[in-house]
């Protein structure tokens, strides 16, 4: 997106002041003295303890588990806490790297938790679900001089975890209260994070939500075996302690619009409400018994804990041979999820090869090893019933990679008479989501873009209402956490600015 | 969470269910419906509002047994809880003055079709009300119906009633008595909202049904609920759950509703297996 990259050319003058501050601290100084650069270049990087492939997937235990003390300090003294970070400007929410980094180095590793706190409201996920290899990773400086970066997101995971684990999880003091009620609609990343940052600035928040459980792709969309629902129930427990008031079963746009909450007296309004609207090939077929998309298969299984039928009531498909179309996080979240239900042949049917993959390259190699089928250069082109309107079969066509589109990846192209039937019992289309239309339907005056997208101005996240606010996949299609909680971050600031001239 | 504030069975199977649900009741209209979970391990289903009272804060739906969530509900009683109540989801009938409306419910439709004949008739419609039932004994709600239509008929496959004819049928005649209806609103069954539409097509009376598939989260979120209407995907629970019945792919409806039959009697038996050790 042409939009972010213009935002971080450069690390924000204050940005730079505050990580100096830290960069000249004694013990950092010293910490640098104790271990030359060539020594912690030697270091090799810590390897993430995983699960046995053969017998993790079969459940939804979580893969990785965690770094060790011991490695957490040695990777954290291959960081060779540079002058000039880049890795912070790699970062969508820039968050002081090094200064938590050298925290784990000194042993202190509930201070490096509460140091990313600082910036970051939700570092056990992000940690866990981040995109670092094509963030923070990629820039850092040890990569370009050894070929291997610093694994930050395994320290940043290590030291959020610790944190939390310790029991003694800090409540930072809150700022005078203002009395202004401001409503977060939708309660996934970037909604977590304005109400984190909305109420340590002393306003009254209330969180939105539609489903029975806040958190939105954190609890629907991302399984257990990936992030752990018990963090996730962590972090908005510590924002109820904070004072954020939850309402659930609430949909903005149904329940009541945003004019009657107006009414209510709530003053500033932040839209997080997701890419919530599932994208289909168009192909015959596609509405078969057996043929999901990623949101219903996922929602079916991670939020309604279809894979503890008949325990929790919601079925879903038990396949045998799943076909699972797309090459993203929600591809490799559905067909690792098929595989561990019990299909035998879990594939990947995918148009581009796997460099062109946007999946996070750690979920990639955890589906090779659990045994999934990757097909590149393949469609679907449409799908075959059996005599009760199951799908049994579909029909695929080899792709060839042609030209590059808008996107700079290059487009495939069809390879004539290439057609052939692969049987299946289960299909996921996992192509991308949308925009959800629901509260933009109800929400008059509120500027939407070509793609169903609302309509932000990208430096503020004003939408063409004042006082309402937008941030997260409602501003950009399918995209992270990390950039949701970014937009939320940005909001929270402009929207605490529109708050103080109000009475 | 919502309150259970009453819970009777109206006919063998058929049960209303009345929650404390003040939001939801200031905001409900005719035709929408709301999503529930009877319990913490329960599924997401869809029922159509079947009354409201804004002043009381009150929301009652009707719904029969029919698998493990039906059978959860019809054990509540007053005081419990359930988890979720959402709503009002779907987009509102459209109520306006249309002239001569039929409006036919079945079994748990007739409930349904309770606040459409109502809101019609308060627009000036002529309500011409359709009740269809299994057995003489399954007829409920005959006085409310009453109450909102200026004329009201039953059908049933039983001599206990003037014809023992199943619905469609006494649709055609009432179409050929009643010449300026304009408009058929048939809800209930799949079966029963289809059977109706093909005999009002030939009529060209425009008819409009209130769509069933399953659904998960009812916001649009998920697709669960497509169905075909014009060629043209849309999802029940945003789009509709009002549709042009002569427009639906039926075939593609009955199909995709028989999604998880085999793993509704395995989540009965071993719902059973708890309440009836």
């Amino acid at each position: 997106m042409a939009e972010e990259k213009e935002q971080k050319k450069e690390l924000a003058p204050e940005l730079k002041e505050r990580l100096k501050a830290g960069f000249d601290l004694e013990w950092r100084k010293e910490m640098r003295r104790a271990i030359p650069v060539k020594e912690r270049m030697k270091i090799p990087r810590r390897k993430m303890p995983e699960r046995e492939p053969e017998e993790r997937n079969r459940d939804f235990e979580e893969v990785n588990l965690g770094l060790s003390r011991e490695d957490a300090v040695l990777e954290a003294q291959r960081c060779l806490d540079c002058a000039n970070p880049q890795c912070v400007l790699g970062c969508p929410v820039a968050i002081d790297i090094p200064g938590f980094v050298k925290l784990i180095e000194k042993g202190e590793f509930e201070a490096g938790g509460r140091k990313l706190k600082e910036t970051n409201s939700l570092p056990a996920i992000c940690g866990r679900v981040c995109p670092q290899e094509t963030q923070c990773e990629e820039i850092c400086t040890l990569k370009k001089s050894t070929g291997v970066s610093v694994a930050i997101g395994n320290l940043e995971r290590f030291a959020a975890d610790f944190e939390r684990g310790s029991g003694d999880v800090f409540i930072p003091d809150l700022s005078p209260s203002t009395g202004k009620k401001v409503a977060v609609i939708g309660g996934g990343p970037a909604g977590l994070t304005v109400a984190g940052e909305m109420v340590k600035r002393g306003h009254r928040v209330t969180i939105f939500e539609a489903l029975h459980i806040s958190g939105g792709v954190l609890v629907y969309g991302i399984p257990e075996f990936r992030l752990p629902k018990a963090i996730l129930k962590a972090e908005v427990d510590y924002l109820c302690r904070l004072g954020v008031e939850v309402r659930t079963n609430f949909v903005v746009g149904k329940t009541a619009t945003l004019d009657d909450l107006k009414a209510q007296g709530y003053q500033a309004f932040f839209v997080g409400v997701g890419a919530g609207l599932p994208n289909f090939m168009k192909i015959p077929g596609e509405n078969l018994i057996g043929v999901y998309s990623a949101n219903e298969y996922l929602t079916r299984v991670n939020l309604m804990k279809a894979y503890d039928f008949p325990n929790y009531d919601t079925p879903v498909i038990l396949s045998k041979r799943a076909a699972v179309i797309g090459g993203g996080n929600v591809a490799m979240d559905s067909v690792r999820i098929a595989r561990r239900l019990g299909a035998e042949r879990a594939m990947i049917i995918y148009r581009r090869s796997r460099h062109e993959m946007p999946a996070r390259e750690e979920e990639v190699k955890h589906a090779e090893e659990e045994g999934i089928e990757f097909h590149f250069l393949t469609v679907p082109t449409r799908y075959i019933a059996d005599d009760k309107g199951r799908v049994k079969a579909m029909e695929c066509l080899r792709m060839e990679l042609g030209e590059p589109d808008a996107s700079g990846r290059r487009r495939p192209v069809p390879v004539a008479g290439s057609e052939f039937i692969s049987e299946v019992d289960m299909v996921v289309c996992a192509i991308g989501q949308s925009p959800n239309p629901l509260l933009i339907q109800t929400t008059p005056g509120l500027k939407v873009g070509k793609w169903g997208n609302i309509d932000v101005d990208w430096k503020t996240m004003a939408t063409s209402l004042p006082g309402v606010y937008a941030g997260g996949d409602i501003i950009r299609g399918g995209a992270t956490v990390i950039l949701a909680m970014g937009d939320g971050r940005v909001a929270a600031e402009e929207m605490d600015r529109f708050l103080k001239p109000l009475p | 969470m919502a309150k259970v504030l009453q819970r009777q069975r109206l006919v063998p199977n058929i049960h209303w269910l009345e929650l404390q649900a003040p939001e939801v009741a200031v905001k409900c209209q005719p035709g929408q419906f709301v999503i529930l979970m009877p319990d913490e391990r329960g599924e997401r289903i869809p029922l159509t509002i079947a009354d409201w009272d804004p002043q009381r804060g009150t929301v009652s739906v009707v719904f029969m047994c029919v698998g493990t969530s039906t059978h959860k509900l019809s054990l509540l009683k007053p005081g419990d809880e359930i988890p979720v109540f959402v709503g009002p989801l779907g987009r509102p009938s459209e109520i306006k003055n249309f002239g001569t409306v039929i409006c036919a419910g079945g079994c748990f439709g007739i409930a349904a079709i309770h606040p459409i004949a109502r809101a019609l008739k308060a627009a000036g419609n002529r309500v011409v009300t359709l009740l269809d039932v299994k057995a003489n004994y399954l007829l409920y709600w005959e006085d409310k119906l009453r109450a909102v239509s200026d004329s009201l008929h039953v059908s049933a496959r039983d001599e206990f009633f003037e014809t023992g004819d199943y619905i469609p049928r006494k649709l055609e005649s009432l179409l050929e008595q009643e010449k300026d209806a304009s408009l058929v609103v048939a809800i209930g069954c799949t079966y029963l909202m289809y059977r109706c539409a093909e005999a009002t097509k030939p009529k060209g009376v425009r008819t409009t049904v209130s769509l069933n598939p399953i659904m998960v989260d009812g916001t649009g979120m998920c697709g669960a609920c497509r169905v075909t209407v014009g060629g043209q995907t849309k999802f029940a629970c945003v789009d509709g759950p009002d549709f042009d019945g002569h427009q639906v792919d039926w075939d593609e409806l009955f199909a995709r509703r028989k999604s998880y039959g085999e793993e509704e009697i395995r989540s009965m038996c071993a719902w059973e297996k708890d309440v009836y050790p």
